[in-house]
């Protein structure tokens, strides 16, 4: 590369602030139509104000040249574990930008936002349906959100019985990361239960766990293992038996639609990330929805608000905001990501009964045929069948080429593949977390076999070419410990 | 390798005891090339008081997050500052630059408990 | 016709496909990938509505989407928190660009460095528009990133009392309700005109401009807060950081905001974004995401999720939050919006606030009946006392295609809070008050 080539690389990396030229206006105004009024005395007001000053096309290929840098779902095959990077439905998108559902302001009466609210109660019946769990909040907004929510029930249901002893809350070794700290921050002290050798959950180590001091178990099914828990009955009725609250962590939805609904598996509450299962887009890290779905247990503690309808005689339909008897209180200053439900409702509507169970189906036997494609080649920790995901381990390659499941992952950018999610669970040495979803094609997926096997080979003969992976990438791996050590997190004039 | 004039814990800390009386500990070389790069040290306030195989501090490296033990109870004296701008300093130099207290111990019989070299290098084999 | 069996367009695999990858896999049916699941809970009937196709799906969403009333459609007064702004074209197409829209978290920084710089502007510019040393890169929405300031706050004073103004807004205050439950920490809302705060306050949290739209003394305020020991928390507006003091300014401790008004469409309430800034030394007890500079193995500049052991991932139950979104998109558009109005955009755009406000303000105080019962300086929203109860002239406003500032008599007797931003024309200013006057009259 010649020093002028670089030149276009190093330009992408201008900052705003560095680019920005006194006098450059990016976007118009309109005139002062009222008189003008009396400004308040200077000393409320801002003496300086460093913005930058880019003109609309400068600000267009910057923020269009830097954005070419992602790896996203509609560029590449993106099998992030636990994740569930699906294709994202434009049609939802489309739907979502309708004026009359875009523009609309939180706090107007109720009398004039009779269609979002229609829209809500709906999507509440939608996912009531499909876990088989009569009461829905779509407050929470996030996955962790509706974690949160989920324990302030709970902890909401063993106060109001009088039994502020039970603190203690049961997480599985094989549970979302999240879970610990959500948990935590409703005031629970976390065991963790340990993974039998199936990788489900242990139930001895579970009997010895419960007490007259346990609040409930957080679990998710099928866990971060890719496994569904063959003890999963035994489990909720132990827990159940103590008089704990089972939590579902819903993150794993996608493996389980129309083949099995939590509420039947007496599954107290539960969140569902609609920006996993339901294909509100990632964004970069949000926005994303965590709907709290309860049975009859907790449903009087959900978050506020919910919808509810009124018919009255002549079948006019009323739908209104509404607190939950003994509520948890809110989540948020509104009534949730409404953009995100939007989009989850549009997803749904378009599936209906066919398409929603074809998810899962699909999911699962993606998971598994890369599960026996791959097997042989890396480690399978749990040789069984998976579910929507499959975790295997690059021990087998760092034992015999010190090549670490790091490595594999980055040379996999190499590939035009984004990485599977890596080093967790952490039960499993070297982890790589794989779900491809049900959007991707049987092509696609003996490319990524064909790579993964590929990869193994290079290790064997090229560690060197591992290591130093991704080879064509803006950045090649970049210093955390750098980043840490000095943290440098925002922009400043130059010296 | 691990220096013969100090003394060790089985959390990984060393201790080194001074003319004075007063001892010197950090964590060891084993600790630290298993944290990988450390990039955060948060140490106790000189004047604080330990107890033993009580919580002192933490030691962060990018992804993982320790906590340190005192491996004696006493008062600390002195502590690494360096630290805070270069907590590379622990990788680097564990048993030297990367030092982290200097206490003045409360009970000089706890050093009894420690390990020598020696030992240490036999529980680090038995761990394995 | 026969009709056709339904097909999802989004699972490319068909049924030779299956075939094909149940035979590799070594089993007979998909079923046979199931069978962990108990029997006696088996393939469940979903009970959903027939699957509808694009054409008829869109057409019950406008259909839907016609049962509201639209701002815009209306001339609309209401803001308490969520503000009607224009948004400049380029928000949206660059912000709907796929690769911004469908990646996932940065986790792997080489293929994500459109997502980590324009998160490091993000945080650049909230620290500007706040004066304040950091901000990360973004929480849910202002009101959890002011009750995770107060429950950061709890973490470095380890005091156990949050005062909060009773200016604040009760829909803020009751998210620190919910946040403040668990861990039993003891709430005292206190007026700014008096007195000091409860020994062992580890907070005061102030609004500016507060619930009502008026500017609080910020300097007696933290002079107050920082004389007993305690943080000063403020949330901020960030449209009025255009013109006024910023809370940096004021040595504010952690600053809060909703950068909603920034670029983000109102849609209902959310998505929003929250913006969370403090000064230098509290970083390591900051809740969210945070995004470092740094360089790669060659030295070339380059940007990464920072100060990652404060996270849920990695300390757990200890963890600073467990919050693991940063709204990404949502920042984005703020960015977006920040960037395209720009040093001059931002000041000029409170400043179209504040007179036209202003105005509203001079000719509602003007009709008989109407006063403005509330004295100092106001931003972009003030509190008007109406002869009927807002709810009722809220509704005839609505027959004149008027939506109405927020009801809010159960604060103020017969209290209308009304809002006017540059998207309210000197014409529907008018209009607005003219009907306020009918129907005052009539009262």
């Amino acid at each position: 590369m010649t020093a002028l080539q670089q030149k276009f690389d190093e330009g992408r990396r201008r900052l705003l602030m560095d680019r920005s030229v006194p006098g450059r206006v990016g976007a118009t105004l309109p005139p002062l139509d009222v008189p003008e009024q009396d400004l308040p005395p200077d000393s409320l007001l801002r003496t300086e104000l460093a913005l930058p000053e880019v003109s609309e096309g400068e600000l267009v290929r910057y923020f269009s040249q830097i954005s070419q840098s992602n790896f996203s779902i509609d560029h590449n095959f993106y099998p992030l574990g636990s994740c569930t990077m699906k294709y994202n439905p434009k049609i939802n998108d489309e739907i979502a930008s309708i004026p009359g559902l875009a523009a609309i302001h939180p706090l107007q009466p109720e009398s004039t936002v009779q269609g979002a609210l229609k829209l809500m109660y709906e999507l509440q019946g939608y996912l009531a349906a499909i876990t088989g769990m009569p009461g829905v909040s779509l407050a929470p907004m996030a996955g962790a959100d509706g974690e949160l929510a989920g324990m302030l029930m709970t902890r909401a249901y063993h106060l109001e019985r009088g039994e502020p002893n039970r603190k203690n809350v049961l997480i599985p070794d094989s549970a979302h990361g999240t879970n610990p700290a959500s948990a935590a921050m409703a005031g629970f002290d976390v065991v963790t239960l340990p993974s039998d050798a199936n990788g489900d959950t242990d139930l001895e180590a579970l009997r010895a766990s419960v007490s007259e001091d346990l609040a409930g178990l957080m679990i998710t099914l099928p866990s971060t293992l890719g496994l569904f828990d063959a003890n999963i009955v035994e489990v909720c009725r132990i827990v159940r038996d103590a008089g704990g609250i089972v939590y579902g962590d819903g993150a794993n939805l996608n493996a389980l639609l129309g083949r099995v609904k939590l509420g039947d598996l007496a599954f107290d509450v539960i969140h569902s990330n609609l920006h996993k299962t339901f294909t509100q887009p990632h964004g970069g890290g949000g926005p994303g929805a965590g709907p709290v779905i309860s049975g009859p247990r907790l449903r009087q503690y959900m978050p506020s608000p919910v919808v509810t309808r009124e018919t009255d005689a002549d079948g006019t339909e009323t739908y209104s905001l509404s607190s939950p008897e003994k509520t948890i209180g809110r989540m948020g200053a509104f009534h949730g990501n409404f953009g995100a439900l939007v989009r989850a409702y549009a997803y749904i509507s378009t599936l209906g009964n066919a398409g929603i169970a074809q998810i899962s189906d699909d999911a699962v036997v993606n998971a598994n045929y890369i599960l026996s494609g791959l097997k042989g080649y890396y480690d399978l920790p749990y040789d069984r069948t998976c579910m929507h995901e499959v975790v295997f381990s690059a021990r087998n390659l760092k034992r015999a080429y010190g090549v670490s499941a790091l490595d594999v992952a980055k040379r996999l950018i190499d590939y035009g593949i984004h990485p599977p999610t890596m080093y967790f669970p952490l039960i499993v040495e070297e982890a790589l977390m794989i779900e491809p979803t049900e959007t991707e094609s049987k092509e696609t997926l003996d490319y990524f076999i064909e790579v993964m096997r590929t990869i193994a080979q290079e290790a064997a003969e090229n560690p060197e070419l591992l290591h130093d992976a991704p080879h064509d990438t803006l950045n090649s791996r970049v210093d955390e410990a750098r980043a840490a050590r000095q943290p440098d997190l925002r922009w400043r004039p130059a010296p | 390798m691990n220096p013969p004039e100090l003394r060790y814990s089985k959390e990984h800390e060393w201790l080194r005891v001074e003319s004075d009386g007063t001892a010197v500990l950090g964590i060891t070389d084993f600790a630290a090339e298993s944290l990988g790069d450390v990039v955060f040290v948060e140490l106790p306030d000189v004047g604080s008081e330990l107890g033993q195989s009580e919580k002192m501090g933490e030691i962060e490296s990018v992804k993982a997050v320790s906590d340190l033990y005192s491996p004696v109870a006493g008062r600390v004296i002195e502590r690494n500052e360096r630290l805070i701008d270069n907590p590379e300093l622990v990788n680097s130099g564990p048993f030297d630059s990367g030092w982290m207290l200097k206490v003045e111990l409360s009970d000089a019989s706890q050093l009894d408990q420690l390990m020598s070299a020696e030992e240490y290098e036999s529980f680090l084999e038995s761990q394995e | 016709m026969v009709p056709d069996a339904f097909a999802s367009p989004y699972t490319p695999n068909t049924d030779a496909d299956r075939e094909e990858m149940l035979r590799v896999i070594g089993v007979a049916s998909v079923d046979d990938l199931f069978l962990d699941v108990p029997v006696e809970h088996r393939s469940p009937s979903l009970d959903l509505p027939e699957p509808q196709s694009e054409m008829e799906l869109l057409r019950y969403a406008h259909g839907l989407a016609a049962m509201n009333k639209v701002p815009g459609e209306y001339a609309c007064f209401l803001g308490a928190g969520a503000y009607r702004h224009h948004i400049p074209a380029i928000v949206k197409q660059i912000a709907t660009r796929s690769e911004f829209m469908t990646a996932y978290t940065p986790y792997q920084p080489e293929v994500s460095q459109g997502t980590l710089q324009t998160e490091y502007e993000f945080q650049s510019m909230c620290a500007q528009l706040t004066s304040m040393d950091v901000a990360n890169a973004g929480m849910y929405d202002g009101s959890t990133s002011l009750a995770e300031a107060a429950l950061m706050a709890v973490r470095i004073t380890k005091l156990d009392r949050i005062a909060i103004l009773d200016s604040v807004s009760p829909l803020y205050r009751e998210v620190l309700q919910t946040y403040s439950q668990a861990p039993g920490l003891k709430i005292d809302v206190v007026s700014a005109g008096r007195g000091g705060l409860e020994e062992g306050t580890a907070c005061l949290l102030v609004q500016q401009p507060n619930f009502f739209g008026y500017m609080e003394d910020l300097a007696e305020l933290s002079e107050r807060a920082h004389s007993q020991g305690a943080l000063l928390v403020v949330y901020s507006d960030p449209i009025s950081l255009g013109l006024f003091k910023p809370p940096g300014d004021y040595d504010a401790d952690i600053v809060a905001a909703e950068g909603q008004a920034m670029g983000v469409p109102l849609t209902f309430g959310g998505p929003y974004v929250g913006i969370f800034a403090c000064k230098q030394r509290f970083i390591r007890q900051m809740p969210g995401r945070i995004v470092g500079k740094t360089v790669d193995s060659r030295g070339r500049t380059a940007y990464v999720l920072t100060l990652q052991t404060r996270e849920q991932h990695i300390r757990r139950e200890r963890a600073t939050s467990n919050i693991c979104t940063s709204v990404a998109l949502i920042a984005l558009m703020s960015t977006i919006y920040i960037a395209a109005n720009g040093k001059r955009g931002m000041k000029r755009i409170a400043e179209l606030c504040y007179h036209k406000s202003h105005y509203a303000a001079s000719l509602i105080s003007d009709i008989p009946g109407y006063e403005l019962p509330m004295d100092g300086t106001f931003f972009r929203e003030f509190v008007v006392r109406c002869p009927l109860p807002p709810g009722e002239i809220n509704d005839k406003l609505l027959d004149r295609s008027i939506i109405g500032g927020l009801d809010i008599s159960a604060q103020v007797p017969n209290g209308m809070l009304v809002c006017v931003t540059e998207m309210n024309s000197r014409e529907e200013i008018e209009s607005f008050t003219a009907a306020l006057a009918e129907i005052g009259a009539k009262a």
